[in-house]
């Protein structure tokens, strides 16, 4: 095994205290999204007394109407997570098809296919979505799935793979120069055979990068919507939890059990997902790991008195 | 002893070509430009100027010429990696495909080695990857084992060794890479071999083994080689014939030693006066010494 990982060890995050934290962060939340609501009450169960603070049968207490904090919070982070997930991968799916086919083909497809990239990058993201996410759940014949969370993800998808595009594309443009490229063409290997076996592989971590940062644009996106109320209100998640909370008054209520920890799941899941991202950008751009160390030492070289900017008979 | 040349043709005519049109590489009146462009200011940089070029089977043909004269681009264009301007590459006489199946049978014969081995080969892949899969491309009808055992033997060819199989190319010194990368090319069965300055990027002391190995090669399959070089001194000791590049055009051509022996054309002369001769340098330093000598 170890043989076998020896090549690709560069590809691989160092265990650094960012990557730790994060990895913890995000499994511990993912673990509670996954198993939380095998062990909590009905979400949707509004059967007991509404407002009551945390503490007893309610250990986060319970909302205006009735339901149990703690069991939407877990079913809402499933939820959450579904979303997420499945944006994050529609769009890391349009942005390979568009950036890596740009870059490496070059050409007037790379003509057309950044036109259209660029097009997507400067139409204001919330706004396109808000349109589009009223416009398709207002429409007819869709039923249940108008209101579904796999459609906000489908629109979060298709509206947020335009940068990661611009970034894969650049890296691909430089990919296709490389010697082994050219090596595999002299072979006879096809177009897109290339662009899976020989390029993608060397652009895993930045693939990964980006779809974290999808996945985290994608769960931030839904909480703003569903905010806004354009979410999926036929399923529970962080987002729609904040937005019963805004509507049923918590915060004039003075119910802080009830917005608190879905805005705090929020914040913690978008901070264990960037820490895992830095860890997976000091691999992409080695320089990130060198500087911080360099600073380090220069600091210790201050305090033990060898430092050239401060003390001595310089200063 | 030597009858001048001035009375052969020039330099770049059709006529002075020699080698068996059935069995050769043939690069007929190839132009190359290309288009650049700086901010509104457009030119053209013509790269290859009416380059002809014969290979035949079991000869070595030198190109010999400074960086930028374009010898790289000839190297791409008959590997068919880049399109000619104008002009075409002849196979055997006949005119070769640009694209598809045909493409590929163009390929099982015409293979090339690239100057860079600590580039040719991608980070991600075991060694038996670069190999197997030209095997397997060009011989669809081997079965897995058959193909395995075609890419150790082809690793026991370059002297590596099927142990070889399983390492990846950050395992291997530049020289095993570049062994590799022989292998690769040996793979499809090609019956010619182009060679972009396979050795510029090597340490000194493991050229020469390099470079005999595909002599060795070359010898024993009979290989039709284009060795592109900025070096005389290989070029003259590996190579048949000898073309001198300047500034895309072919401006001297001949036997290899002929080339080096007795150069026509000045830029020749320049490039083999530029060469190192440990000897010339070292009268040099005493003439130098000898006039110290003098002042004092």
């Amino acid at each position: 095994m170890a043989d076998r990982l020896a090549g690709v060890r560069h590809l691989l995050p160092r265990m650094s205290a960012k990557f730790v934290v994060g990895l913890i962060l995000v499994g511990a939340i993912t673990l509670f999204g996954l198993i939380g609501p095998q062990f909590t009450v009905d979400p949707l169960d509004s059967s007991f007394k509404g407002l009551l603070p945390p503490g007893g049968e309610h250990p986060l207490g319970t909302t205006k109407l009735g339901y149990d904090v703690l069991a939407q919070l877990a079913t809402g982070t499933r939820g959450s997570l579904y979303v997420g997930l499945l944006g994050g991968l529609v769009a890391l799916v349009l942005a390979i098809g568009f950036g890596i086919m740009a870059g490496y083909f070059g050409d007037w497809l790379d003509e057309i296919l950044t036109v259209f990239t660029n097009i997507m990058l400067v139409i204001p993201g919330l706004p396109l979505v808000m349109i589009l996410a009223a416009y398709v759940q207002s429409a007819e014949g869709l039923g249940d799935f108008a209101r579904s969370s796999t459609l906000v993800a489908l629109i979060l998808g298709i509206t947020g793979w335009s940068g990661s595009a611009i970034v894969l594309r650049a890296q691909a443009r430089s990919l296709r120069t490389r010697e082994y490229v050219a090596a595999a063409r002299v072979a006879g290997e096809k177009g897109l055979r290339i662009i899976a076996v020989e390029i993608l592989p060397n652009l895993v971590p930045l693939i990964a990068a980006q779809l974290i940062w999808g996945v985290m644009a994608a769960v931030l996106g839904e909480a703003g919507l569903s905010y806004l109320g354009l979410g999926p209100t036929g399923s529970v998640t962080l987002g729609t939890m904040l937005n019963d909370a805004q509507t049923g008054q918590a915060v004039g209520a003075g119910a802080w059990w009830w917005f608190v920890p879905p805005g705090l799941l929020i914040a913690l899941l978008g901070t264990g997902l960037s820490l895992v991202n830095f860890a997976i950008d000091e691999i992409v751009n080695p320089k990130l790991r060198a500087a911080p160390e360099a600073a380090r030492q220069q600091r210790k070289a201050t305090k033990a008195g060898k430092g050239v900017a401060s003390g001595g008979s310089f200063a | 002893m030597t009858t001048p040349r001035s009375s052969s043709p020039p330099p770049n005519s059709p006529e002075q070509l020699c080698g068996d049109p059935a069995s050769s590489i043939e690069v007929r009146g190839l132009n190359k430009d290309f288009k650049l462009r700086r901010g509104p200011r457009r030119s053209v940089l013509h790269a290859v100027v009416d380059a002809n070029i014969v290979i035949g089977a079991g000869r070595t043909v030198a190109l010999v010429g400074e960086s930028g004269s374009g010898k790289s681009t000839i190297a791409r264009i008959v590997a068919k990696l880049e399109t000619p301007t104008s002009g075409e590459v002849l196979l055997d006489g006949e005119r070769t495909p640009v694209r598809g199946a045909a493409l590929s049978g163009y390929r099982r014969q015409v293979q090339m080695v690239f100057q860079d081995p600590f580039a040719s080969l991608n980070p991600f892949h075991s060694i038996a990857h670069h190999i197997e899969r030209p095997v397997k491309l060009h011989h669809p009808e081997l079965t897995r084992s058959q193909i395995r055992d075609r890419a150790a033997e082809l690793l026991e060819r370059v002297q590596l060794g099927p142990a070889y199989l399983n390492r990846r190319p950050h395992e291997l010194s530049g020289g095993q890479r570049q062994r590799v990368a022989i292998a690769r090319a040996l793979a499809p069965g090609a019956r010619f071999i182009i060679a972009d300055e396979p050795v510029s990027m090597l340490d000194v002391s493991i050229r020469v083994g390099v470079l005999n190995l595909l002599a060795d090669l070359q010898r024993s399959d009979g290989l039709g080689v284009l060795y592109i070089t900025h070096d005389l001194a290989t070029a003259r000791h590996f190579s048949d014939e000898i073309l001198v590049m300047h500034r895309g055009h072919i401006v001297e051509r001949g036997s290899a030693d002929d080339v080096i022996l007795h150069p026509q054309h000045e830029y020749t002369q320049a490039l083999r006066e530029a060469a190192a001769d440990p000897e010339r340098l070292g009268a040099l330093r005493d003439e130098v010494r000898a006039e110290l000598a003098k002042e004092v």
